[in-house]
C-alpha cells in the first residue's frame, strides 16, 4: 500500500502545477480549462506509459487528480482494444470511467433537488 | 433658428436644470456593512428579499427603491409619467418586471453599469425638453444574478483573481422634476464607446478606465471647464485598478489640475471585505449617488458633483468569440443652485 | 489605411503597458502553498479511503473506483451545504484539480439552474463545465485506442 505522505506529496505537487499555470499565464484560465487540461494530459501521459509509474509511487495522489481520470480512460481503452479490437477503442474508456461519471451525475442531481444555492 | 442645448461635441447644458426632488437606495447585506452602510434607505438582511429567485429579488429591489423615492416625495405611482431604467440581466428583466409591477410607462435602457448616468441624462432631457414633468430614473444589480449570468455557478469553487470586482447588490432611483427643491442636473455628456483591446472578463477596471477619461475630457473641453470646478469627480465602478489607471491617464490626457477624484467601487466596501479590486455593477454607482452623495449635497456639504458611470458592454457570447471589451461612460453634472 | 491601423495598434500596446503596470501581482507564493496543502490533503483522504477498501479485500482497481465514488459523494455534499466554494476561494487549483473539483463543477451547475426547472435547468446544465472535460478525455482516449489498433494490425 502507498503511504499517505506520498499521496500528499504527489497530489499536492499536481495541484501546485495547476495553480502556477493559473497564476503565471497571461490569459485567464478558468476551472474548465484546468479540468480539460488535466484530463487530456493525463490521458496522453498514460498512453506514453509515463503515468502508471506515478500511480505506483503516489497512489491516490496520482489517481484522485483529474489527470488520474484521464489515465483511467486511456488504460480502459487500451485494455479493451486488446480484448475486442476496434470496438474496444470506442467502448473501453467510457466503461472504465462509468462509475465516476454516474456517481457525479446522480449525486449532482440529488444535491440539486435537496439543496438551494446560497451563493 | 431653434436654440440648441448642445455644447461642443457630446455635451448638453440644461436650460432650466431639472431638479432631483427625491431619491432612494436599497443595498444588500455586504454593502450595508461597508463604510456607507448608514446612508442607504434600506439594508437587506439576505440576498433573497423574500422572493423565490435572485432575479425576482433584484427586480423587487428596484421596485421598492422607486416606491421609497416616491414616498419621500409624498407621491404615488400614478403621478409618475415615465420610468427610465435598466440593469445587467439579459433583456433587462429586472427593470421590465419592476415597471410591470409599478404599472409605469417604461423606457428600458442598457448601458451596463453606466445605466444610472444614462437614465438620469435622458430623464433630464425629457424634462428640460418639456416632454414630461416628472420622471423616475433608476437601476439595480445583484451579486448572484450577475455571477451566474456572466461568470460561474455560485457554488463552484472559484478563486477570484486579484483584479476581479464584486458586483454590488444595490439599487438606486432618482425622481426628476421640472421644478422643486433639491440638487439640479445642470449638464450631461454622452460617452463614446471606447475599446482599448482589453479581453479579461475579470479585469473590468482596465477595460473601462479609457472610456471614463474620454468622457471626462470631452466634458471639460465642451464646457471649457477646469476639473476643479467640481467638488468631486466620481466614477461608477472602476475599482482599485481602474482608478489607478485613470489617475495616470489624467496626466497623459492633460486633465489639469488633477480633479478631486474617487470611485464608487473603491468607496462602497472596506478593504477587509474580501472584494478584491472593489465593487462593480449598475447598483454600485446608483447606491453611492442615491445614498451618501445626494445626502451630502442636500445637507450642504457638497455643491458640485460630476458622476461618470462606466459600463462594460460585452456579453458572454462576444467574449467566447474572442472579442475585446468595449466600454462606455456617461457623465452627469449635479449642482446645488 | 495602414498608418491609421498602426497608430491605433500602438495606442493599444501603450495602454496595455499602462494597464499591466497598474495591475497588482497575484500572491503566487500564498496561492501555491494553499493549492499544495489543500490538494495534498484531499489526495491523502483519498489514499486513506482507498487503503480501507483494499483492507477489506477489494482489488486495487475496484478500491480505486470505490474511492472515486466516495470522494465525489463528499464533494457533492460539501457543495450542497455551501462550503466547497468557500474552500475554492482560497485553495484555487488545490480544490479544482482533484476529482472533487470535477464533482463540484457538476453539482454547482446542477444546483445553480434548479430554478429554471429540473429538465432544462438541472438536466441540461449539469454538464456545462464537466461536459467539455469528458469530451476531451473521451476523444484522447479513443485516439490512443485507435492508434493501438492501427499499430498492432
Amino acid at each position: 500500500m502507498v503511504p499517505w505522505y506520498m499521496a500528499f506529496l504527489i497530489g499536492g505537487t499536481l495541484c501546485l502545477i495547476g495553480q502556477l499555470v493559473m497564476d503565471l499565464t497571461k490569459v485567464q484560465i478558468t476551472p474548465g480549462h484546468i479540468l480539460v487540461g488535466y484530463i487530456t494530459s493525463g490521458a496522453i501521459l498514460s498512453g506514453l506509459g509515463v503515468y502508471q509509474p506515478l500511480v505506483e509511487i503516489g497512489g491516490a495522489g496520482a489517481t484522485i487528480p483529474l489527470s488520474g481520470f484521464g489515465h483511467l480512460l486511456t488504460q480502459g481503452t487500451l485494455k479493451a482494444v486488446e480484448q475486442k479490437g476496434l470496438l474496444g477503442a470506442f467502448s473501453g474508456g467510457i466503461e472504465a470511467a462509468a462509475a465516476g461519471i454516474a456517481a457525479a451525475v446522480i449525486f449532482g442531481y440529488i444535491a440539486a433537488v435537496i439543496f438551494n444555492p446560497k451563493g | 433658428m431653434r436654440d440648441i442645448k448642445k455644447r461642443g461635441k457630446q455635451t448638453v447644458v440644461f436650460e432650466r436644470p431639472p431638479v432631483i426632488t427625491s431619491y432612494a437606495s436599497i443595498v444588500g447585506p455586504k454593502e450595508g456593512q461597508g463604510p456607507f452602510g448608514n446612508y442607504f434607505d434600506q439594508v437587506l438582511p439576505d440576498y433573497m428579499f423574500g422572493e423565490r429567485t435572485w432575479e425576482k429579488a433584484e427586480s423587487k429591489m428596484l421596485k421598492e427603491t422607486v416606491k421609497i423615492a416616491l414616498n419621500k416625495a409624498g407621491l404615488t405611482e400614478n403621478e409618475i409619467e415615465v420610468m427610465l431604467a435598466g440593469d445587467l440581466l439579459n433583456q433587462t428583466i429586472s427593470a421590465n418586471y419592476a415597471a410591470r409591477d409599478l404599472n409605469l410607462p417604461l423606457l428600458g435602457l442598457y448601458g451596463a453599469c453606466s445605466t444610472m448616468a444614462e437614465s438620469m441624462l435622458l430623464g433630464a432631457m425629457l424634462v428640460d425638453g418639456g416632454f414630461f414633468n416628472r420622471v423616475i430614473a433608476g437601476t439595480c444589480s445583484h451579486h448572484h444574478t450577475a455571477e451566474r449570468q456572466f461568470r460561474f455557478p455560485t457554488e463552484q469553487g472559484i478563486q477570484p483573481t486579484i483584479t476581479t470586482q464584486w458586483t454590488a447588490t444595490a439599487a438606486g432611483a432618482v425622481l426628476i422634476e421640472a421644478s422643486g427643491q433639491g440638487p439640479r442636473i445642470t449638464a450631461a455628456t454622452v460617452g463614446r464607446v471606447i475599446d482599448m483591446g482589453q479581453k479579461d472578463m475579470s479585469n473590468m477596471g482596465s477595460a473601462m478606465a479609457p472610456a471614463a477619461v474620454d468622457t471626462i475630457k470631452a466634458h471639460m473641453d465642451d464646457l471649457g471647464r477646469s476639473p476643479d470646478y467640481y467638488d468631486l469627480v466620481v466614477t461608477g465602478d472602476l475599482g482599485q485598478i481602474g482608478k489607478a489607471i485613470l489617475e495616470e491617464l489624467f496626466a497623459v490626457k492633460g486633465i489639469v489640475p488633477k480633479p478631486s477624484y474617487n470611485d464608487c467601487g473603491v468607496l462602497l466596501y472596506e478593504e477587509s471585505q474580501d472584494v478584491n479590486a472593489g465593487g462593480s455593477g449598475c447598483g454600485c454607482a446608483a447606491c453611492m449617488l442615491c445614498g451618501p452623495f445626494l445626502k451630502k449635497m442636500q445637507e450642504g456639504n457638497m455643491q458640485k458633483l460630476l458622476l461618470i458611470a462606466t459600463g462594460a458592454l460585452m456579453s458572454p457570447t462576444s467574449i467566447f468569440q474572442g472579442e475585446s471589451i468595449p466600454a462606455v461612460a456617461h457623465a452627469v453634472a449635479i449642482e446645488m443652485v | 489605411m495602414p498608418e491609421v491601423n498602426n497608430h491605433k495598434l500602438k495606442k493599444i500596446e501603450e495602454y496595455e503597458d499602462l494597464a499591466n503596470r497598474c495591475k497588482p501581482k497575484p500572491p503566487v507564493v500564498k496561492n501555491s502553498i494553499w493549492a499544495f496543502v489543500v490538494g495534498g490533503l484531499i489526495c491523502t483522504l483519498g489514499q486513506v479511503i482507498q487503503n480501507y477498501f483494499m483492507g477489506i479485500g477489494m482489488s486495487r482497481q475496484d478500491a480505486s473506483s470505490a474511492t472515486s465514488i466516495v470522494m465525489i459523494f463528499l464533494a457533492a455534499l460539501a457543495t450542497g451545504v455551501g462550503i466547497y466554494d468557500e474552500l475554492g476561494k482560497r485553495a484555487g487549483a488545490g480544490s479544482i484539480v482533484p476529482i472533487t473539483g470535477f464533482a463540484n463543477a457538476i453539482v454547482a451547475s446542477a444546483m445553480e439552474f434548479k430554478r429554471e426547472g429540473y429538465i432544462f435547468g438541472v438536466g441540461a446544465r449539469i454538464f456545462s463545465v464537466a461536459g467539455p472535460t469528458l469530451v476531451f478525455g473521451f476523444a484522447v482516449a479513443l485516439f490512443i485506442g485507435l492508434l493501438k489498433v492501427f499499430i498492432s494490425s
